[in-house]
C-alpha cells in the first residue's frame, strides 16, 4: 500500500500551482496522499490541499523564521510516523532546496525534476531528464522511501473537492539556517519556470533597449514571463534568473515563443518539452525552425510589435 | 579556514546523447569532459574565500583517475591541492551514495566550508550538496547568488520564484553556487605551472551501494514537424489563427 507525503508549498495560505500539480502526481501513484505544510496560512492551504486529493494534512505549527534544515527534519519525522512509502515536493526553489535534505534524513535517494511518475505493480517509477533532456531516464529506487520532485507545468491539477483531516505538530526551532528576508518581485511578475507562456529573446533583438519589446509582448499575454538566451545573459542584457537552457532554467510552458534565438543545443535543452513552440527569426536556416511548430521568418523588431497588437486584440475579445 | 570546492567531471554542454546497447546508459564514446559549469563558480568562490579570510582550498571530486585533468585545471586558478575519491563507476553513482562518500571525506579533512555547484549538468539532480550537508549535520544554503562570509557564519542571497531571499547560516556549511555569484577567473600560465607541483591525492573509499536503478534510458521523442507560416509582420494573422484553432493555446 502506497502512502505518499507531499510538501505543499504556499504563500500565506495560497497554494502554489506547482504544489497542486504535485498533489495530482501523488494521486496518480494510488494509495493515500498526505499533505505537510508550514508557515502562516497553513490551515487555509491545508483545506485547498484537501480539495486537491490530500486525505490528511499535517501542519508544522509554530517555529519562527523559515528554516529549511529544521523543516526538512520535521517533514522526515512526519514521513516516518506515517510509514510513508513516498515523499514528493514540487521542483520549485523551495522544493528543490528541501527535498534533498528530507531524502537524506530518510537515507533515501532523490529523483529531481521528474516529468512523469508511475506505479507499476507496486514499484514506483520516476521519469526524468538527463543532460537537460537530451536523454530521458526511467528509474526505480531500492531505498526505504521513494523521494522525488515534480517538474513545474508537467502534471495536471485535479480538483477532487475533498476535505483533509488536519492535524498539527510542533515545528522544530533548532535550525542552523534561517530565512531572514525576502525582496519580493514586482507583484504579478511571473517566474520563467512557472509561467504558462514564455517569450524568450536572443541576440536577434539587437540590443538591451530593443529587447524590451518582449516585455510588452509578455504584458499583452498577461500570463507570460520573459526568458533569455545564454548569449544575452552573458552580455549583461538580462538577469540570469531569466536564462533558459542547460546552464539556466529548464522550462515547459504551454506556449514558448523564441525570438531572435538561433537554437543552440544549450538553449534547446531548456525548452524543447514546451507544449507549442513558435520561432521568429530572420535567418530561415536557423536550427530553431526545426524544432518550432510555427515559424515566422522576419525581423523581430517588425514582427514582435505586430504580434503584440494582435495578442492584445485577442485578449480584448476575451 | 579549511575550504573545499566539490566538483564533478561532466560531458561538455555540446555533447550529443547516444544510448548504450543495453538501453540503460549513455554511450561515452566521443564525449569530451569539463568541470560542471556551476562547479567553476564554486571553485572561484572557494578561492575568493581564502583570499578574504585566509586558509587553504582543496578541490574534491568523486570520479575516475582521468578527472585529474579537471582537478588540476581548478587548482591552477589558485587552490592548494586536490583529492580524487577514485571511482571507476562514477557515472552511475547516485546522489545519495555520492553525498555519503563526500560527507565522510569532508569530515575526515576537517572542512569548515564546502562549496558545490547548484547542479551538475549531466544528471541535473541538484541533490548532492544539500544531502551531503544533511548527512554531516551542517548548515546548507542552496543556489547562492550573493555571499558574505565570516569566521563563524554568514548571510547569503538566493533567487526564488517570489524574489531574492536573504538567509543567515552558521559554519560549518555547504553552500551551493548559482550563476551571478561571481565571474570565474582563468588560470594564468604561472598558476598552471604551479598546479603541477601541488598535491593531488587519489583516495580509495568505502563503497556505498546505489539505491537508484536505471530501468531504461531513451532519447526524447522527436517533435512533430512544424511549418513556416509566413514572412515578416504580414504573417502574424496566420500565426494567431494557428495558435487559436490548431494548437488551441490562445
Amino acid at each position: 500500500m502506497t502512502t505518499t507525503l507531499v510538501f505543499v508549498e504556499h504563500n500565506d495560505g495560497t497554494c502554489r500551482r506547482a504544489a497542486l500539480e504535485c498533489l495530482g502526481a501523488a494521486a496518480s501513484l494510488g494509495g493515500d496522499v498526505v499533505a505537510v505544510l508550514c508557515g502562516p496560512g497553513s490551515a487555509d492551504a491545508a483545506a485547498r490541499a484537501g480539495a486537491h486529493g490530500a486525505a490528511k494534512a499535517v501542519v508544522l505549527a509554530g517555529g519562527d523564521a523559515f528554516s529549511p534544515d529544521a523543516v526538512a527534519k520535521d517533514i522526515a519525522a512526519v514521513a516516518q510516523d506515517l510509514g510513508a512509502t513516498a515523499f514528493l515536493a514540487a521542483a520549485t526553489s523551495r522544493g528543490k532546496d528541501l527535498a534533498p535534505r528530507v531524502a537524506a534524513h530518510l537515507d533515501s535517494v532523490l529523483f529531481s525534476d521528474c516529468t512523469a511518475l508511475s506505479n507499476e505493480g507496486g514499484a514506483l517509477h520516476a521519469t526524468r531528464p538527463w543532460l537537460a533532456g537530451k536523454a530521458i531516464a526511467h528509474c526505480t529506487s531500492d531505498g526505504p522511501v521513494f523521494c522525488a520532485t515534480t517538474r513545474v507545468n508537467s502534471f495536471p491539477v485535479n480538483e477532487t473537492g475533498g476535505a483533509a483531516e488536519v492535524s498539527e505538530r510542533p515545528a522544530s526551532t533548532d535550525g542552523k539556517v534561517k530565512v531572514t528576508g525576502l525582496a519580493a518581485k514586482e507583484s504579478g511578475k511571473l517566474d520563467v519556470a512557472e509561467a504558462p507562456v514564455v517569450v524568450s529573446g536572443g541576440r536577434g533583438l539587437k540590443d538591451p533597449e530593443t529587447f524590451a519589446i518582449l516585455d510588452e509582448l509578455a504584458a499583452a499575454f498577461g500570463n507570460a514571463a520573459v526568458g533569455a538566451s545564454r548569449a544575452v545573459v552573458d552580455a549583461g542584457w538580462r538577469p540570469h534568473s531569466e536564462q533558459v537552457g542547460q546552464t539556466g532554467k529548464v522550462v515547459s510552458p504551454n506556449l514558448y515563443i523564441a525570438v531572435g534565438i538561433s537554437g543552440a543545443i544549450q538553449h534547446v535543452a531548456g525548452m524543447k518539452t514546451s507544449g507549442t513552440i513558435v520561432a521568429i527569426n530572420k535567418d530561415a536556416d536557423a536550427p530553431i525552425f526545426k524544432l518550432a511548430d510555427y515559424g515566422i521568418v522576419g525581423d523581430a523588431l517588425e514582427v514582435v510589435p505586430a504580434l503584440t497588437e494582435a495578442i492584445k486584440a485577442v485578449k480584448a475579445q476575451g | 579556514m579549511k575550504i573545499v570546492a566539490c566538483i564533478k567531471r561532466v560531458p561538455t554542454t555540446d555533447a550529443q546523447a547516444k544510448i548504450t546497447p543495453d538501453g540503460k546508459g549513455l554511450d561515452a564514446a566521443g564525449f569530451q569532459y569539463m568541470t560542471s559549469f556551476y562547479d567553476e563558480i564554486a571553485v572561484e568562490q572557494a578561492i575568493r574565500t581564502k583570499e578574504a579570510l585566509g586558509g587553504d582550498v582543496t578541490v574534491l571530486t568523486v570520479g575516475p583517475t582521468e578527472a585529474s585533468k579537471e582537478v588540476r585545471e581548478c587548482i591552477a586558478k589558485g587552490a592548494d591541492g586536490g583529492v580524487i575519491l577514485t571511482d571507476a563507476t562514477w557515472t552511475g553513482r547516485d546522489a545519495r551514495a555520492t553525498a555519503k562518500v563526500l560527507a565522510a571525506q569532508l569530515a575526515a579533512m576537517g572542512a569548515e566550508v564546502a562549496f558545490f555547484g547548484k547542479v551538475a549538468t549531466d544528471r541535473d539532480n541538484g541533490a548532492v550538496g544539500p544531502m551531503t550537508a544533511t548527512y554531516l549535520g551542517w548548515a546548507c544554503v542552496t543556489d547562492v547568488v550573493e555571499l558574505e562570509l565570516g569566521a563563524d557564519g554568514g548571510t547569503a542571497k538566493r533567487e526564488t520564484e517570489s524574489g531574492v531571499e536573504t538567509v543567515a547560516f552558521s559554519l560549518p556549511a555547504v553552500l551551493t553556487c548559482d550563476k551571478g555569484l561571481n565571474e570565474p577567473r582563468y588560470a594564468g600560465l604561472k598558476g598552471i605551472m604551479a598546479a603541477k607541483k601541488k598535491p593531488l591525492e587519489e583516495v580509495a573509499f568505502e563503497d556505498v551501494p546505489n539505491q537508484a536503478q536505471v530501468a531504461r534510458l531513451e532519447l526524447p521523442a522527436a517533435r512533430a514537424e512544424g511549418r513556416i507560416v509566413g514572412q515578416g509582420a504580414d504573417a502574424v494573422p496566420a500565426l494567431i489563427d494557428a495558435l487559436r484553432n490548431e494548437a488551441k493555446v490562445l
